[in-house]
């Protein structure tokens, strides 16, 4: 017998999904909404929610002071380029991991998760000599580095679950048929993979545009990216809620509206193989 | 061309060894069957012969040349998986066409290879549809087509059929045969169901954990098992075996009798007993028989007959069709 939901209980659960959906959205609404207040509003007890005087200001003292378009281009080389980097070692690895597995395969999957347990700020130390030993502190090239290598366990990972759904007969049938490795995994494995390459690179981007640990202790000023930009109007400059939130907006859009269009290839990479 | 002669051949996984030493001789355009339960190295044995699997020692040759180290796209066979595994984004013509694409023939001869492999198999107007389109016949047609267009010296057929309805499966049966009534080229099938084994060799080779139990046409294995083992598997229903004195007195250890050389009387016989389950499938009637001191026996019986269960009934074995075993289950 099908489980019977009544139109009152269909309700409930709407509205309780809906101030789950409320609950973890206010934070990025109040910003939000903040950037676009006076600072003395920004701070006025009680708050104000929607009326008060809506303002640009914020943003054009921003625009002023720092240079905007820079960090967002560092942040768009760092995301992308350690995305591009990353898929490259992170699929033959995935691929020999989940196709040819060797007694040790599980053991190295696990090696490389346990890596992302260890706290950042365990390794900054002797990360830090080294990229001023090799003269990338502050360099865009040193910074994707290091986002790749973080990222790279959960992109080899991700695409590891993703290989592991292709049924190994599909291929098997492709080597049968005369396709040698590189036709196997171009005209069959690839085309099949997609959506899941497709969201390990979503994701992927979206985790190194918000690293903000290795970005903020491994740059000054030359390389810093968005997240370098949010940080240096938090306690330097004073308190100031308003204009913080509006540097926060502007850096947070970018992901935010890219994750939008892309929510429903997100959703299915991320829940690839969990119905069949 | 398509003869295969495995010598000496061995598999092990890490400390398993699924297949022992294992020799066997398969001729040009032979349809051989490999049948056996679940587990005993059927499959593993034909991916040894495609080439997915490396052996551990021993050599395969393919009409007389060595082929142990040859990837399996040179080894000139073609296989048609129980998944079917056909490539999902692909359409159907491009599924047949893709071992064609892979060997560079040109486009035009592969078109007319794909259109006469279609119209072989029904598939003319289902090209332009993608596997997810098709019923679970029409796949596995789809399989054999992408087969077929290599020309292949033979064809390895990985329990094809255990998809697919009841229905469908004698079909299928029957397609495949015709088949290789058509092409005359060698076909290698694992199965695990006796009855497309019988209906379908030349040759079956009966495999127990990686043994050869017996080599033969289905009728010799029939007629003349030789052990226990492979009396039980061939034949449906299976054979009833028979110890103690009864078999005793025929100078064996185990007596087997198959359940259509039992003859059923209401009134006398060597056994007594009493109907179990009766089936009765117009045809032909399976009764399931009670029999005191002895496991319950299988009697296939005329389709018209009246018995039910709860019948006293007595059983009588064709002497000249007694099959005598010894302590170890060998045939005598």
């Amino acid at each position: 017998m099908a489980r019977a939901v009544t139109t009152q209980r269909k309700t409930i659960n709407t509205a309780i999904a809906w101030a789950i959906g409320l609950l973890i959205f206010f934070p990025i609404l109040w910003t939000v909404l903040t950037s676009f207040k006076t600072e003395a509003q920004a701070i006025s007890d009680p708050p104000v929610f929607l009326f008060f005087d809506w303002t640009l200001e914020n943003y054009s003292i921003v625009q002023e002071r720092s240079n905007y378009m820079r960090y967002l281009w560092n942040s768009v080389i760092i995301a992308g380029v350690s995305t591009i980097i990353g898929i490259i070692i992170a699929v033959p690895a995935a691929w020999s991991m989940a196709f040819v597995p060797s007694r040790r395969s599980k053991d190295i999957l696990l090696w490389m998760l346990s890596t992302k347990m260890l706290p950042a700020v365990g390794v900054l130390y002797p990360i830090y000599l080294l990229f001023i030993k090799m003269g990338l502190l502050d360099s865009l090239v040193g910074l994707t580095i290091v986002v790749m290598l973080i990222n790279l366990p959960i992109i080899v990972w991700m695409l590891y679950t993703y290989f592991k759904e292709i049924p190994v007969d599909i291929l098997e049938a492709a080597r049968m048929d005369g396709a040698t490795l590189r036709e196997e995994i171009l005209y069959v494995l690839t085309p099949m993979a997609i959506p899941g390459i497709a969201s390990t690179l979503l994701l992927n981007v979206i985790l190194a545009w918000n690293e903000a640990f290795w970005t903020l202790n491994l740059t000054a000023a030359k390389a810093a990216p968005l997240t370098a930009f949010i940080a240096s109007y938090s306690s330097p400059e004073g308190l100031f809620y308003a204009k913080l939130s509006a540097a926060s907006t502007m850096a947070i859009a970018p992901i935010l509206i890219l994750g939008w269009f892309s929510q429903k290839q997100l959703v299915r990479g991320l829940t690839f193989g969990a119905v069949k | 061309m398509g003869h295969i002669s495995l010598k000496q051949v061995t598999k092990s996984f890490g400390a398993t060894n699924v297949i022992p030493p294992l020799d066997l001789e398969i001729n040009d355009g032979e349809f051989v069957v490999f049948v056996g339960p679940s587990g005993c190295g059927k499959s593993t044995l034909l991916r040894l012969i495609a080439g997915l699997e490396d052996v551990t020692s021993g050599t395969i040759a393919i009409n007389g040349n060595d082929a142990t180290m040859i990837p399996p796209a040179k080894r000139g066979l073609a296989m048609v998986f129980q998944s079917y595994a056909l490539y999902p984004h692909m359409s159907v013509r491009k599924n047949i066409g893709f071992p064609l694409k892979m060997a560079g023939i040109s486009k035009e001869e592969a078109e007319q290879k794909i259109a006469s492999a279609a119209e072989v198999l029904n598939l003319t107007d289902y090209l332009d549809r993608r596997p997810g389109q098709l019923s679970g016949g029409q796949r596995q047609r789809v399989a054999i087509g992408r087969a077929i267009v290599r020309e292949p010296d033979a064809f390895l057929f990985d329990e094809p059929l255990s998809n697919l309805d009841a229905a469908l499966r004698v079909n299928m049966r029957l397609e495949i045969s015709e088949l290789h009534n058509s092409l005359k080229t060698t076909m290698i099938y694992v199965t695990h169901d006796q009855v497309e084994a019988m209906t379908m060799a030349d040759k079956i080779v009966v495999l127990r954990a990686g043994y050869i139990e017996q080599v033969g046409s289905p009728l010799e294995l029939y007629r003349s098992p030789a052990n226990l083992f492979v009396a039980g598997f061939i034949g449906s229903p299976k054979m009833n075996f028979v110890e103690g004195k009864d078999a005793e007195a025929e100078g064996a250890h185990t007596i087997g009798v198959r359940p259509e050389h039992l003859t059923v009387s209401k009134t006398s016989g060597q056994w007594k007993g009493t109907v179990g389950v009766s089936e009765h499938l117009g045809s032909d009637t399976f009764l399931r028989v009670n029999v005191e001191g002895l496991e319950p026996l299988t009697v296939r019986a005329d389709g018209e007959v009246e018995l039910y269960h709860g019948d006293t009934v007595y059983l009588t074995p064709e002497p000249s069709k007694l099959y005598r075993f010894d302590a170890d289950g060998k045939a005598i």
